[in-house]
């Protein structure tokens, strides 16, 4: 795979848009890869340098930063369990344990069959929720081990159609209508905004 | 005794619909949009600043000094939201941004009417597609409605504001390192001075940088008046904060109170919020504003949630995140724990953090694992000093940023209180040292 397709470049094409520096769509630009092959290849990142302007150097070098970001296929969902402090202290780690046990995979790892892939992750803001986990980012809060089994084995036979594959984030997209848009303000435009300039009595 | 204090912030999570635009409009949505555009960008300013309403990201900075810091005609000016929270124990952006997106957006509108933003980035945590995936129907709807975009309900107020997501790093949540995230760079801090956001910022101009939380108050603020915001509160904390009660209690859950009033012991204690200690043990410790904050004990319980009081005791609210740990809590383990994070997370932009972390992780490991030496506690405070000179409160840092010194919190509190468990540990390898193979195995990835 593959260099973003000619929709996604379209929705590229947007995104950059709404910033008023193009490499400032670079982290939107690197998830809509990644929800096109799942992870991110080398391919689509020499594509999206070309369409931010930037050198494939650059774009690995911002991409290698964050740890969202895959290099090598993980498995269809990615199960991250947290072990920060609010989770250890209510089951975290054994949670993550009996993951580990279940699945026959470590941290980091991907079972056999491509389908999971488990991380030993920090506090995922779910905290009064503990022990908790996400599956492709998807939240599950006070899970038990049997719960824990239930959804796994609901995974796996696919009836969990509302968890979209490793790599799609958000299902809705900011679109901004051409008529509604106030258009990016580039550092260069040293103008006073227009509506401070008004009476005191407003600006109705 | 129930306390009587109107919801500002929460006061929609109840209803199904909290997250819609009919939902918020139903409920006052956009009404101090538009009571704010019939008066002046002054005195949207000057009513936060009457609020004194004080910054919720972490550092308790307030609002409307900060907008102020804004150089005088040097535009374009920015306003970057920071909905980044990753702070362990810390969850209450989130809910605003998935339950009541539009409360938000009304805030983010509010600020940049009030300083004169030209543009506002909403940089939301990339774990989130939840909250994500809110704001992007809210600010569709929001822009479809006229309330954000060009010429805002018929006036000359016209304002973007963009979504951006983040992708996995707690240090994002700096302010600074957010910014050369959104420019699309790796996301390390820069250097204060010069750097302060409010001179520049996002591409060197102008940017103020608030939280999710401080924001949400904005339309409240606005709708009821600067002075009925502070006339709620205590001394140096006005208005209402949340605050998530986490770890070991019988009912953890995300509160709002009227700030600086309510105690600790209430939070963690009374019925209607946490409810006590799980099982009735006794408490050990807890941790009052997240994981970078010093933890406080038993004779802590009295203290109310007032910003100045805290830091004064010794420790912060941060982002308001109480994390309990009963009598069962071992506190090496514990320690190692929030060491390991800040180690996981440092960006490796300065030697005494990258280096003093990963040797604070490391040492303590060793500790946990019964392969202590009696040198080490030594050697613990040794690297922590390195990083936090004098390892005092407020810390001084050897670091561009405050990541590392938070490493050295937990550190300090628990050899402060919990020496003892630490000594037992090492005495414990010690005793067994002989019976340690010489070439104990490895793990196995250096096999
Ligand atoms: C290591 C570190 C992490 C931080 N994480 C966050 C965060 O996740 N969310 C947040 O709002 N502020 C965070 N902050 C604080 C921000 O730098 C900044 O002070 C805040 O966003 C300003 O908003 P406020 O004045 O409205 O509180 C963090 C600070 C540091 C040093
Ligand atoms: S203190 Fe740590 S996180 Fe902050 S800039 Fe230095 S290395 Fe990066
Ligand atoms: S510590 Fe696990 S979600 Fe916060």
């Amino acid at each position: 795979m593959a260099r973003l397709t000619a929709e996604n470049v379209e929705l590229a094409t947007e995104i950059i848009g709404h910033f008023p520096r193009p490499k400032s769509a670079l982290i939107p630009l690197l998830h809509l890869a990644q929800e096109q092959d799942g992870h991110l290849t080398d391919d689509a990142m020499v594509h999206i340098a070309d369409l931010v302007d930037v050198t494939p150097a650059e774009v690995l070098g911002t991409a290698s930063f964050y740890e969202m970001f895959k290099m090598e296929p993980v498995g269809r969902y990615m199960v991250n369990i947290c072990t920060n402090i609010s989770c250890q202290l209510r089951g975290g780690e054994e949670l993550l344990e009996h993951a580990e046990n279940t699945l026959g995979i470590r941290p980091g790892q991907t079972t056999a069959d491509g389908l999971f892939t488990i991380e030993d992750v920090e506090c995922i803001a779910a905290c009064t929720e503990a022990p908790c986990l996400q599956v492709n980012y998807r939240y599950f809060h006070k899970i038990t081990n049997n719960e824990f089994d239930e959804l796994i084995s609901e995974l796996r036979s696919g009836a969990r159609s509302d968890i979209p594959a490793h790599g799609t984030l958000a299902q809705v997209r900011q679109h901004i209508p051409a008529d509604r848009q106030a258009g990016s303000v580039v550092p260069e435009n040293t103008e006073v905004p227009v509506w401070l300039s008004v009476s005191e009595d407003g600006n109705a | 005794m129930t306390i009587d204090v109107p919801r500002i912030i929460t006061s929609r999570f109840d209803r199904d619909d909290s997250f819609t635009l009919s939902g918020y409009e139903a409920t006052g949505g956009y009404q101090a949009l538009r009571k704010a555009l019939a008066s002046s960008p002054q005195a949207v300013a000057d009513e936060v600043k009457t609020a004194s309403l004080l910054g919720r990201g972490g550092a308790g900075f307030p609002a409307g000094v900060k907008w102020g810091l804004a150089p005088e005609n040097v535009w374009p000016r920015y306003l970057v939201v920071n909905g980044d929270e990753s702070e362990p124990g810390t969850y209450k952006d989130r809910m605003l941004m998935e339950l009541d997106p539009h409360q938000l957006i009304e805030g983010v509108l509010l600020a940049c009417y009030g300083i004169g933003c030209g543009q506002a980035f909403l940089y939301v945590r990339g774990e989130m597609p939840l909250a994500q995936e809110r704001i992007a129907q809210a600010l569709n709807d929001a822009y479809a409605a006229g309330y954000v975009g060009k010429n805002i309900l018929g006036t000359n107020f016209s304002v973007d504001v963009i979504l951006s997501w983040g992708a996995g790093a707690y240090i994002v949540g700096e302010e600074t390192a957010l910014i050369e995230s959104l420019e699309g760079n790796r996301g390390m801090p820069r250097l204060k001075p010069p750097f302060f956001p409010a001179a520049k910022g996002l591409y060197m101009q102008p940017t103020i940088v608030n939280n999710v939380e401080t924001l949400s108050n904005l339309p409240w603020i606005i709708n009821n008046g600067g002075e009925a915001f502070a006339a709620l509160g205590a001394e140096t904390s006005r208005g209402t904060r949340m605050f998530a009660v986490s770890g070991h209690v019988k009912n953890p859950g995300v509160f709002e109170v009227e700030y600086g009033v309510s105690t600790f012991r209430d939070l963690i204690f009374k019925p209607e919020y946490a409810g006590g200690i799980l099982g009735d043990r006794e408490l050990k410790a807890f941790i009052p504003g997240g994981a970078s904050a010093p933890w406080f004990f038993e004779e802590h319980l009295n203290l109310p949630l007032e910003k100045v009081t805290v830091d004064r005791a010794g420790s912060m609210l941060g982002s308001g995140a109480i994390v309990v740990m009963d009598e069962t809590t071992d506190a090496v383990k514990s320690c190692l724990r929030i060491v390991r994070f800040f180690a996981r997370e440092s960006c490796g932009k300065c030697t005494p953090c990258r280096e003093g972390t990963t040797w604070l992780e490391q040492i303590l490991q060793r500790i946990y694992d019964g392969y202590g030496r009696p040198t080490d506690l030594d050697l613990l405070m040794d690297v922590s000093d390195n990083i936090s000179p004098g390892i005092s409160w407020p810390p001084k840092q050897t670091t561009i940023c405050p990541l590392g010194p938070s490493a050295v919190s937990p550190i300090a509190s628990a050899m402060k209180r919990f020496r003892p468990e630490f000594e037992a540990r090492i005495a414990f390898a010690e005793q067994n040292r002989s019976s340690v193979p010489v070439d104990f195995p490895k793990a196995a990835s250096h096999a």
